[in-house]
């Protein structure tokens, strides 16, 4: 229960630190402005004349959250690191592990944030057709997994330096091999040399993969295992790096 | 309160901290002091548990930091080096943030943050942004994060670090005030702030303890401790320092100023405790001297400081010293 409490202070002030800077706003406002163009003009979705959010606004957030995502991360460790406060953290009567949940936490809750504003697109599909909202529950919820993971390995590559920049960077390439491994383009590509086997084998490693059974309103407890094993995994990596540069 | 034993940190080939062992109770102020990059801040770290020792153990309160770092480090204020705060706070925002995570809540969490605000002068800044803050300002803000939950144990890295004269001044009656109930250890390359404040001093070099006493007791081991200094009128140079050396309480006579009218002489004992400066005011009687000035030295805490952690240099001052005193002759 009291770690409870600490974990829920460290949250809160992470969000304010969120908040305390215009960059939050603009963040959601990028988020925003990038959705609603990719739904409705590249996405077609008034040509597509489907009461539905798959095609036309959930195939784009892996994309999105790809750059944005690491933005949001970037800075949770290595702001920490850059300024010295982490040997303040640290040093209060917490655990590293709440410590790094609290941090975690703080910035997927962000996430949800700029995820849920989207609601106008769910407003829209319901005010023009009939859609399934099962499906499109689903797909948020399998976004808010999909942009979890990614933060966790944000929060591994921002604990690795002090410098955001470089831990955006090294974020995005991990993410993008994350996508890349499971893209139907590439997929294609290996089929045309490489055994069945080995293409699922890395198909099966792609957030995309396991995005798809979100997209289609298939709840498969074998993706929501894999988005959380994603996250823990990145946690307790974070929590050896932590530990490694103070051992020294 | 802080008991540290044998206390071990290898970075890599270099041992930074290399067996260092001491106690702190209650009521005591420690000086931590010592050439940069001599371990300071490592052993620091290591007792307040944000560093893991290589071997060696620490104790804070009966609690080991490592074993049960919690408990331990909830007895413990720390002031890490540069006081680090969150830039994108305000003042009153960061300590209420350091009060909760310190588990206070409601009434509690506002008297304490209210007292550290008063006892360490943040009012005129309490919703400026932290990054806004002048040096000295973010300074205290980082010290009164230390203290808000009245700890039994203080460790400050450098309290008085950047900090104009006044403002150092405030900051070590605040210490002196509160070492009379906590258990303090504080770094510094002050000097003059171990008379001020500490009641006991450690001299650490390259990882090890070359020094513990009270400022007293480490100022006698200084060459100059009990050396007398004096001046005479209406005498000649050579005359005075013949009839000094021959004085079976000296050990060594310097002739530091000649002027034609008088003259400065500083003695040297033979050994600890001589009656030195009533040998000489006795000599100066039955001779006839006009005595001007006779004080005798307590021993200087910097020249303990430099003999200690640079023996080859220090000697060699001694040296060049030595030399000069053979051209006045």
């Amino acid at each position: 229960m009291n770690s409870w409490t600490n974990i829920k202070t460290i949250t809160k002030r992470e969000l304010g630190a969120y908040f305390s800077a215009p960059l939050a706003f603009v963040f959601i406002v990028i988020f925003l402005l990038l959705c609603g163009f990719f739904t409705f003009f590249v996405g077609g979705f008034f040509e597509l004349r489907q009461a539905s959010l798959v095609r036309p606004f959930f195939t784009w957030l892996p994309w999105f959250y790809l750059f944005l995502v690491p933005a949001v991360g970037m800075r949770l460790w290595a702001e920490e690191r850059r300024v010295g406060t982490i040997e303040l953290l640290l040093t209060m009567p917490i655990t590293s592990w709440q410590a790094i949940l609290g941090k975690f936490l703080a910035s997927w809750l962000f996430l949800l944030l700029a995820l849920v504003l989207t609601f106008p697109v769910v407003l829209t599909v319901n005010y023009l057709g009939r859609p399934d909202n099962g499906v499109i529950f689903c797909g948020y919820v399998g976004s808010w997994l999909l942009a979890g993971s990614y933060l966790a390995i944000s929060c591994i590559t921002s604990a690795m330096t002090r410098n955001q920049v470089v831990s955006f960077i090294i974020s995005v390439v991990i993410c993008l091999f994350l996508i890349l491994a499971g893209f139907p383009p590439v997929i294609r590509f290996l089929q045309s040399w490489a055994s069945p086997h080995v293409v699922d084998a890395i198909a099966s490693i792609s957030v995309i993969t396991h995005f798809d059974g979100f997209q289609k309103g298939v709840l498969d407890s074998r993706d929501l295992i894999f988005f959380i094993s994603v996250i823990v995994f990145s946690l307790f990596t974070t929590s050896v790096i932590l530990r490694g540069h103070r051992a020294g | 309160m802080i008991n540290v034993h044998n206390l071990v940190k290898v970075f890599g080939v270099k041992r930074a901290v290399d067996g260092i062992s001491f106690s702190v109770e209650r009521g005591e102020v420690l000086g931590f002091l010592g050439p940069n990059g001599a371990g300071k801040s490592t052993s620091m770290r290591m007792i307040t548990g944000f560093i893991p020792p290589t071997s060696g153990t620490a104790t804070v309160g009966g609690f080991d930091v490592v074993e049960q770092g919690i408990e331990a480090r909830r007895l413990i204020g720390y002031l890490p080096e540069n006081a680090p705060a969150y830039t994108d706070m305000t003042v009153y925002g960061f300590l209420n943030f350091c009060a909760e995570i310190r588990g206070l809540r409601g009434d509690a969490k506002k008297k304490a943050v209210n007292r550290v605000v008063e006892m360490c002068f943040l009012e005129s800044v309490i919703h400026q942004s932290v990054e806004t803050l002048s040096k000295g300002y973010r300074h205290r803000t980082c010290f009164a994060q230390s203290i808000i939950h009245d700890p039994e144990v203080l460790i400050l890295d450098e309290p008085t670090d950047g900090l104009d004269p006044n403002q150092k001044h405030e900051v070590r009656t605040l210490i002196r005030r509160m070492g009379e109930k906590k258990a303090i250890v504080f770094s510094t390359h002050i000097l003059e702030e171990v008379d001020a404040v500490c009641s006991r001093a450690i001299i650490i070099d390259r990882g090890k303890i070359v020094a513990n006493g009270t400022p007293a007791e480490l100022r006698r081991k200084s060459d100059w401790a009990g050396a007398v200094t004096a001046r005479f009128g209406n005498v000649s140079n050579g005359v005075v320092k013949q009839k000094l050396a021959q004085l079976p309480v000296a050990k060594k006579v310097v002739v530091l100023e000649e002027k034609p009218s008088t003259v400065t002489v500083r003695v040297y004992p033979k050994s600890p405790g001589a009656e030195v400066a009533w040998t000489i005011a006795n000599l100066s009687h039955t001779e006839k001297w006009t005595l001007e000035e006779l004080h005798t030295e307590e021993g200087r805490l910097d020249e303990v400081f430099r003999s200690i952690t640079m023996p080859d240099t220090a000697a060699n001052d001694k040296k060049s010293a030595s030399s000069e005193e053979k051209t006045s002759d």
